[in-house]
């Protein structure tokens, strides 16, 4: 094992700050990361060990213990669940022949859950290997079951690709793009480089300003307006800075930057170069959460050509002393990675725990330089304003919402898949759109995001009205709302919680607990009340946006739905803690041997 | 008016808030002129004679006798209080609440250092005896609790000052340093 690892560390130059891709390595090769492996990195890295051993710990795709020949992660968001998870999931419990969370006495086959992997247009859907497998029933899983234990390479059950580049060489995945509508500014035409080679004539500080003057805001979900982010950015002293994009996309129910990734990750590319001449960076990062693993290869590829058509590298576009690059960094399996400065963190191969601010990112960012990180799709964005000017731009969409928003739409719809509206649209047209009919309600923005229900449906997708990071879920009038959905999102985020801030820690599972005695039929009006008042703890007392938005989920169905609340309370009982005497004693009286007197 | 009812037990608590009420010193003398006791282990009567205005409640619940006095006190009292930590919180004994409550037993009666004479590996099962909780909860997880007063223990000041503004209606004042946590 020695010389494995060292030859691992010895790849990324002995570098701490690479400890993420060092632990990606051994996962990948080792199939788990051992106690002896921890001890070596960190002898390797001179580094204690308890620093491999946290930032091993914190993220999901790191395992203690070999996961299996083949591990199977099932994701258990609501909307797969929606789409038929359950009996999924028991098929592949029958057929492999133990629970979740478990491996198969063989260590033949592993069986884990795992949050959204960003396909939840094509749900359930499983990574197995590395490889997605989308659009499960029980039968497909008896299949797939049957060739791995027939010690099938898992390259070989994947029997249908799917359309776009997804079945080209480099990616060859049964996932499918889905995209249903094409805008004007990210599913159009265009030629790569154009955008990059018109800017390398203007100032950089030029650049800022046709970003500024675009009004385009930050796409990853809070709005903040770009062009200042990079100004500000550009403004900080410093010799070195630095560009990164967000491509975390952990929000449940959105997947529109696995579809940019796959049809145009060059232009996602040239935004980041772009960004780079803007405010005076050498080096980009893209940062990529490990669930679109599947297209590493692929993106590499991308890489290598742009660095070969001299739109990456040294004199970019044939100007003198602007050099570019980009490398990939993956994440391991973290939500909260998307916040930009744990995502920082965990590029820098530590825990990834959003930081104290101030000082922003574009202060100090990653290596404690500036930094700008903005989402995929901002990035893609301005590559078309730079082309097309900020005036054309600023023509499409609302008053404070310029251009147009990608969506991901999932849920009780016909047509699931990604959507590029103009901001300003009504959510009614969007309903007609994606063949949406008996809406119960529609959780705009995943999980953090809010829950609407009809009498909402006549706003429109704007910063102004009803602002979203990209997604909506649409939940049909048949889904029990608390049990099918907040229930799931509250789950969600005790999962993904840091763990740093203790009202986020505990308040995500006091509220979980209170809903759980509310579905139960033991809930009170006091237990209304009080939810009603501790939702609004989380937004005071947090660090980042997971803990601000973790009651959310409940939040704004109490806010909108109050009534699947009210429906489930005791009337004629004033108060009731839901203690049961004869379950809490059931365990030590059966233990003892004796029959509870209650 | 006659003189407002006072009762107090100990659950799973080491009785220290219980001392923590007699460390009010000679003001005892002034509490009794404020206040009645009834049940309560500092007069000694055993069952309620009368219903209560204020219950003192210490110490969580750890066992099937612990929840019988606690809904008893619930019915009795028009005003419950938790008094210190491990009624708020469970404190010290709620230390067992990660482990299962069958490694407890074993620890305590087969396998722990200070176990001997149990030759015959005997689990403590008469019927006489309180049934084990699976874990050791709060009050306030058992039935409705009106006021927690912090502490381990609260201080006898707080404590006074707590039944005093209550009989006398007037507002509690909790300093910072009652209620911080770190």
């Amino acid at each position: 094992m020695e010389n494995e690892i060292k030859s691992i560390v010895g790849k990324f130059n002995k570098d701490p700050m690479r400890l993420m891709d060092i632990l990606l390595d051994v996962q990948a090769e080792m199939d788990h990361v051992p106690e002896e492996a921890v001890e070596l990195i960190a002898k390797e890295l001179d580094i204690s060990n308890v620093d491999v051993e946290q930032t091993k710990s914190f993220y999901h795709f790191f395992t203690d213990k070999p996961q299996g020949k083949y591990t199977i992660y099932l994701n258990n968001s609501a909307t797969a669940n929606m789409m038929g998870r359950a009996e999924v999931a028991e098929a592949f419990e029958k057929a492999v022949g133990c629970k979740f969370e478990c491996t198969s006495d063989d260590g033949m086959i592993g069986l884990y859950s795992t949050a959204c992997i960003g396909m939840s247009d094509q749900e359930p859907a499983a990574i197995i290997n590395g490889h997605v497998f989308t659009n499960l029933d029980p039968y497909k899983v008896r299949a797939l079951v049957a060739s791995m234990k027939a010690e099938k390479p898992i390259e070989e059950m994947v029997e249908k690709y799917g359309d776009g580049n997804n079945s080209s060489n480099l990616i060859k995945a049964m996932v499918n793009n889905n995209i249903r509508k094409k805008g004007p500014v990210l599913f159009s035409e265009y030629e790569t480089g154009t955008a990059l080679k018109k800017i390398t004539d203007m100032d950089p500080q030029d650049v800022i300003n046709e970003v500024k003057n675009s009004y385009l805001r930050g796409r990853g979900g809070a709005g903040f307006p770009a062009g200042l982010k990079w100004d500000f950015c550009r403004r900080a002293q410093s010799e070195e800075r630095y560009v990164m994009c967000n491509a975390d996309e952990g929000e449940p129910g959105t997947f529109k930057e696995r579809v940019i990734l796959t049809e145009m990750p060059q232009r996602c590319f040239e935004g980041m170069a772009i960004a780079g001449y803007a405010i005076g960076a050498k080096e980009g990062i893209l940062y990529l959460r490990y669930e679109y693993k599947y297209l590493q290869e692929y993106l590499e590829k991308v890489l290598n050509d742009m660095r070969e058509a001299n739109l990456l590298g040294k004199n970019l576009a044939g100007k003198e002393g602007f050099d570019f690059d980009i490398r990939i960094q993956f994440g391991a399996g973290a939500y909260v990675c998307g916040e930009e400065s744990a995502l920082i963190e965990s590029t820098e191969g530590k825990r990834g725990e959003p930081r104290n601010r101030p000082p922003f990112p574009v202060q100090k960012g990653y290596k404690d330089q500036p930094t700008v990180v903005n989402n995929v799709e901002t990035l893609c964005s301005v590559v078309k304003i730079m082309e097309k000017g900020a005036e054309w731009y600023t023509m499409m969409g609302s008053r404070e919402s310029a251009g147009t928003k990608l969506l991901s739409i999932s849920g009780d719809c016909k047509y699931p898949g990604v959507y590029e509206f103009e901001w300003g649209i009504r959510i009614r047209d969007i309903l007609e759109m994606v063949g949406a009919e008996d809406v119960q309600a529609i959780q705009v923005g995943g999980p953090s995001g809010t829950c609407i229900g009809p009498r909402d449906f006549k706003r429109t997708l704007a910063y102004e009205d009803l602002p979203t990071g990209g997604s909506m879920i649409i939940i049909g009038k048949e889904r029990k709302l608390l049990q099918d959905v907040v229930r799931n999102f509250t789950e969600f985020f005790i999962e993904e919680s840091c763990g740093s801030c203790a009202v986020c820690r505990s308040l995500t599972v006091i509220l979980r607990n209170k809903l759980d005695k509310i579905i139960a039929g033991k809930g009170t009006q006091s237990d209304i009340d009080d939810l009603k008042k501790w939702t609004k703890y989380g937004k005071m007392a947090n660090r980042c946006g997971l803990g601000q938005t973790a009651a959310n989920p409940i939040a704004t169905t109490m806010e909108n739905f109050m009534d699947k609340y009210e429906d489930l309370i005791q009337k004629e009982v004033e108060y009731d803690t839901g203690f049961d005497l004869a379950a809490a004693v059931a365990e030590s009286c059966n233990y003892v041997g004796r029959k509870p007197n209650l | 008016m006659s003189k407002p009812v006072v009762a107090t037990t100990s659950l799973a608590g080491c009785f220290g808030c219980h001392m923590s009420i007699l460390d009010i010193d000679e003001k005892i003398l002034d509490l009794v002129e404020l206040v009645e006791f009834n049940k309560s282990p500092i007069d000694d009567i055993k069952e309620f004679t009368k219903p209560c205005d204020i219950g003192l409640i210490e110490g969580g619940c750890c066992n099937s006798e612990n929840v019988h006095v606690l809904k008893d006190f619930r019915k009795n009292c028009k005003i419950l209080i938790s008094l210190g930590e491990c009624a708020i919180m469970g404190g010290l004994p709620a230390l067992r609440n990660g482990i299962p409550v069958q490694e407890c037993l074993e620890e305590a009666y087969l396998n722990g250092p200070s176990v001997s004479g149990n030759k015959k590996g005997i689990l403590p099962n008469d019927d006489e005896l309180p049934m084990i909780l699976d874990k050791v909860y709060p009050c306030h997880e058992v039935v409705k609790i009106d006021y927690y007063l912090p502490g381990c223990p609260p201080r006898a000041e707080l404590i006074w000052e707590a039944l005093a503004a209550l009989i006398t209606g007037n507002e509690l004042k909790l300093p910072y340093e009652v209620v911080k946590f770190d």
